[in-house]
């Protein structure tokens, strides 16, 4: 815990010269890096000198004229933020003629300034407050016969509140919003005295193209831009950092509070994978966690047509333990399993899987990767050695050239988006491979696409194929890389193998739909470049092909040497924020934590030893082969912790049925979710804010989970998963999740330096680190990479057609994916004011397959493919291709679910989301299976509510 | 045939048309092999087994090399 006390405002950016130039301010000596502000030089040494229109997020502007001082044998007084330290310099930071100009300046600002600072919301946080106290006003001479005294508050955002009346125009939101968000929806309207702030075309924040991350609001100096909860409830008086739960950014964030109360989220200035910025969902979607749906006793019954009934601790998990070795004994050992989430910290799910595997006594532990990056898992694993990305996001701002494969970054990914965005303003290339036209193609302000690569959905491979193809036959090839660092006899292979004519881009383009010339010219530029980077996302992963797409990736990155330095590489964007730490955490069926798999004896005999408990050494069952067997009534009992598979999982007919054929669904989350209305135990969880931990981010950066609020439940879910192993006859005495960390360290190589002592040194530590000198890894394989023998090893990745095929009475292609203000299954976000933003799931689809079946935007439409029905809102618009349809999955009654189907990656089982054949047309009412899941979950709803009543 | 053994051979296929790729069919299916054993719950393996050794109409050549060396 720490105070209030704020991150130091050096007042603009640092420089990142490795020259340093001397110079002596107040009479003391500093030694800064070439490029230093004056202002910033003074502040490292502890002299504030006074300012309002700069802080070191965004670059200087020198408007204010505070910041004035005065340089000996200089003219004039000029701004110290705009002003680079010079070799030699002597500087004055108080002198009377300056503190003059000053006390000028700020009584001109304060003129025109409500003098309502004892019921401002910003009192006491407040720089205008502050500078005036630092210059020393004491009178304001000024009667101005017009002000903005009384202009008009916009409060259309339901987050923060703009009143003009207390802007001092100094532009900092402006610049906020351009330089660190790179949303460009902020402007100074109007000159001289009319100079306002305005959103958009001087239109309210929620009507603008402002995408509420909360930059402005950060960067503003006084109340004109505030948090409604600042203004509700006061100003914080401690803040602890903690980190993100939404996606795999992992942003780092300082929780301010009021005794248990969260009051505001406010991204850290020192978070490595954030650097102090933020999105809607991180900064403002945090009331969920105290939301009224919130379940805080444990339930259970004995079938889903009961009402629930509210017992103790004890006697919950008690029954749920002996109905789980019921079941054992009467359908066999293997007839249990359990899933573990990415909402749940690493040592949550080590606990989890160990419980599986120890205390079930089999492997059949699995969890949401499966659904979206099981196979980067793979292919990464057997091409480079490590289930993982190889870069930090930092590595970006060194890409020359960027490929976005299958990825939407400015929503799914915001905070790196915005990241992203920033390097290619600086000039970076850009390369989109989507079927859909991303904000990043051409609708983000001063980025645009050199090449957007608009393939058809299901063939990634064949576009993967003709990159490498033109690479090999151009001689375009990194032979150097090469021979020194990968597995010359698979690169030959491999070479003849993409060198055949079938993979030219001339052959292809009728598979893929790009024109052979595009795509020669963006592998060209890919492979030309000195740095060239990939991102990828669930574009990549979820399709029938989705491990072989990864290897593809893979093997280009190798074929042109762009890994193991900074700028290159090959980075999935992890889609919630511990899918990376999940799966090494060994949630796989198939693998012990640190991706070692479960057959291999050396990794065997150290966990049965350490974990005093007989291992199996077969492979567990997956979540889709889990729902297989239950339906063959082998197995019939699951303990589900922080995943909505009943939502979130393909062909959801075939899920539901499936928990339906389960004797014991034991749901342990923090709301009664989608699946829990399938569940005969329901344990309450604790959200992000009542626990400690750690999570893992896209960039293997395990950062710290602090606990701000006592748990809801009482107990943290770590501590639920204890007792029912204890209740199970399986002993687990953990204290503090900090002895869980060193159990991971002590049996896991990669994870061998990492203890919280560590974590809370650094801030956050990226794995590998391999002993305790170590302080983490940020580049991976920049040597050798991690298989056996550290060469790469390149695959054959021959294209082969899904067999979701479209035809005449299916004849469009539905692909999903998420939007900014919405999280995944919605489970948190809905229960948010982010509604406002996107409060149902809509179907895009362009204008001409609109125009050929008569429908409008707002219009419902039926869409129906071979595995069920479902009805959506219609929006029209040329962002999706003729013959492809997009939409979300954010909402459990739209069903997106209900129409995808069991197609998956040949390698995991990581289902194809992204292609199902579907026909649409316009329709008046919902779908059956829509009336009916109604139906079901108002039946629940009540059978939960009685069980309130009857507590 | 219930509709698991239906899916189980499609996942075997589909792990087939990756390694198929590969044109020394042997070591083609020593990876298909290799893939079903190390990824496959027990039951799982023995249902496509049993299936190869009593139909195995539905896999492919390669396929059905590959589960032979399983048994």
């Amino acid at each position: 815990m720490m105070s209030i006390n704020k991150d130091k405002d050096f007042g603009t950016p640092a420089s990142t010269s490795t020259n340093l130039v001397n110079l002596e301010i107040d009479g003391f000596k500093v030694s800064v890096p070439e490029g230093t502000s004056i202002m910033r030089a003074a502040s490292s040494i502890g002299i504030d000198i006074p300012k309002l229109c700069a802080t070191d997020s965004v670059e200087p502007f020198g408007s204010c004229r505070l910041c004035i001082v005065e340089v000996e044998g200089a003219r004039g007084m000029p701004a110290s933020c705009t002003t680079p330290c010079g070799e030699g310099l002597k500087v004055s930071t108080q002198t009377q003629k300056l503190a003059d100009v000053r006390r000028g300046v700020m009584e001109l600002y304060i003129s025109d300034h409500p003098l309502d600072c004892l019921t401002c919301s910003s009192n006491g946080d407040c720089e205008l407050q502050d500078m005036a106290g630092a210059v020393g006003l004491r009178e304001v001479r000024y009667k101005p016969v017009e002000t903005h005294l009384h202009a008009v508050k916009d409060e259309s955002n339901p987050y923060f509140s703009f009143d003009p009346s207390k802007c001092i125009v100094c532009s900092r939101c402006v610049r906020a919003c351009e330089e660190t968000q790179g949303t460009f929806a902020l402007t100074i309207e109007g000159r001289g005295f009319d100079s306002k702030v305005s959103p958009g075309q001087n239109e309210s924040f929620m009507d603008s193209e402002c995408v509420s991350c909360g930059a402005c609001v950060q960067a503003c100096p006084t109340a004109t831009l505030m948090e409604k909860s600042v203004i509700d409830h006061g100003q914080p008086e401690h803040s602890i950092v903690t980190t993100c739960a939404y996606c795999g950014v992992g942003c780092s964030f300082r929780a301010e509070m009021k005794g248990e109360q969260v009051i505001r989220m406010v991204p850290n200035k020192d978070g490595k994978a954030n650097h102090g910025h933020s999105c809607v969902k991180g900064r403002f979607a945090f009331g969920y966690a105290t939301h009224k749906d919130r379940i805080t006793k444990p339930m259970i019954r004995a079938s889903i047509k009961d009402a629930w009934q509210e017992v103790s601790w004890e006697v919950a998990i008690n029954h749920a333990a002996s109905e789980l070795r019921r079941i054992q004994t009467k359908y066999g050992k293997d007839a249990i399993g359990g899933i573990t989430s990415s909402r749940c910290t690493n040592e949550e799910v080590y606990i989890m899987q160990k419980l599986i595997r120890a205390g079930f006594g089999n492997n059949n532990v699995d969890t949401c990767a499966r659904v979206c990056h099981s196979p980067t898992g793979y292919g990464l694993k057997q091409t480079f050695g490590e289930s993982s990305g190889t870069q930090d996001f930092d590595s970006v701002m060194k890409a020359d050239v960027i490929i976005v494969i299958g990825a939407n970054p400015t929503d799914g990914h915001p905070v790196f988006g915005s990241q992203m965005k920033k390097r290619l303003r600086q000039g970076a290339k850009l390369i989109v491979v989507d079927p859909r036209e991303i904000d990043l193609v051409k609708n983000s302000p001063h980025v645009k696409a050199n090449y957007h690569l608009k393939l058809r959905p299901s063939t990634n491979v064949a576009v993967i194929n003709a990159f490498a193809h033109v690479i090999v036959t151009e001689n375009l090839v990194d032979e150097a890389f090469v021979n020194a660092r990968c597995d010359v006899a698979s690169f030959n292979k491999w070479r003849t193998f993409v060198a055949d004519t079938r993979h030219a881009p001339e052959n292809t383009e009728s598979i893929t739909g790009i024109p052979a010339t595009e795509l020669r010219a963006a592998a060209r530029l890919y492979a030309t470049a000195n740095n060239s980077a990939i991102y990828y996302g669930l574009g990549v992963t979820e399709h029938s092909q989705g491990s072989t797409m990864v290897i593809g990736i893979a093997n280009l990155a190798m074929a042109t040497g762009n890994l193991g330095r900074v700028g290159v590489g090959v980075n999935p964007l992890r889609g919630q924020n511990n899918v990376q730490g999940s799966c090494d955490m060994g949630s796989f069926p198939h693998e012990f934590p640190g991706y070692r798999h479960v057959s291999d004896i050396a990794t065997h005999t150290l966990f049965e030893a350490a974990w005093n408990a007989e291992l199996s050494s077969e492979p567990g069952l997956r979540i889709p082969n889990m729902f297989d067997a239950a339906l063959d009534k082998n197995f019939m009992g699951l303990y589900c912790a922080g995943e909505d598979i009943a939502q979130s999982d393909p062909d959801i007919q075939h899920v539901h049925s499936a928990l339906r054929a389960m004797e014991c669904v034991i749901v342990q989350d923090i709301f009664l979710n989608e699946t829990a209305k399938f569940a005969h135990v329901f344990l309450p969880g604790a959200s992000f804010l009542e626990k400690t931990g750690t999570f893992t981010n896209a960039e293997r950066r395990i950062s710290p989970v602090r606990k701000v609020m006592k748990p809801l439940a009482g107990y943290a879910d770590w501590e639920v998963t204890q007792m029912l192993a204890n209740a199970l006859g399986y002993p687990m005495n953990y204290t503090h999740p900090s002895e869980i960390m060193a159990e991971i360290a002590s049996l896991t190589p990669t994870f061998t330096g990492v203890s919280y002592e560590k974590i809370d040194e650094q801030g956050s530590i990226q794995w590998p680190c391999y002993d305790e000198a170590s302080i983490g890894t940020p580049i991976m394989h920049e040597d050798t990479f991690m298989r056996d023998d550290g060469k790469g090893l390149f695959m054959l990745t021959e294209f082969v057609a899904t067999s979701e095929r479209v035809n005449g009475k299916y004849p469009l292609i539905l692909t999903t994916g998420r939007i900014l203000s919405q999280y995944n299954v919605g489970a948190q976000t809905r229960r948010t004011e982010n509604n406002a933003w996107h409060s149902e799931d809509l179907l895009e689809l362009h204008p001409h397959d609109a125009e050929d079946r008569g429908i409008k935007t707002n219009d419902w439409v039926g869409i129906k493919s071979r595995t069920g029905e479902t009805v959506l809102r219609a929006l029209v618009t040329e962002k999706v291709q003729p013959g492809v349809v997009y939409t979300t999955f954010h909402f459990p009654e739209s069903g997106a679910n209900v129409i995808t189907t069991d197609n998956s990656d040949w390698a995991t089982n990581c289902p194809e989301y992204k292609v199902t054949a579907v026909q649409i047309s316009k329709v008046n009412q919902t779908s059956e299976w829509q009336a009916k899941y109604q139906e079901f979950s108002d039946t629940q709803l009540d059978l939960l509510e009685q069980g309130i009543v009857n507590g | 045939m219930s509709n698991k053994i239906d899916t189980l051979i499609r996942m075997a296929n589909d792990i087939g048309n990756f390694f198929n790729a590969e044109s020394d069919k042997e070591l083609a299916a020593n990876g298909i092999k290799n893939h079903i054993s190390r990824s496959w719950d027990p039951r799982m393996r023995n249902a496509i087994i049993t299936y190869n050794k009593e139909d195995g109409s539905k896999l492919s050549d390669l396929v059905r090399n590959a589960i032979a060396k399983l048994d």
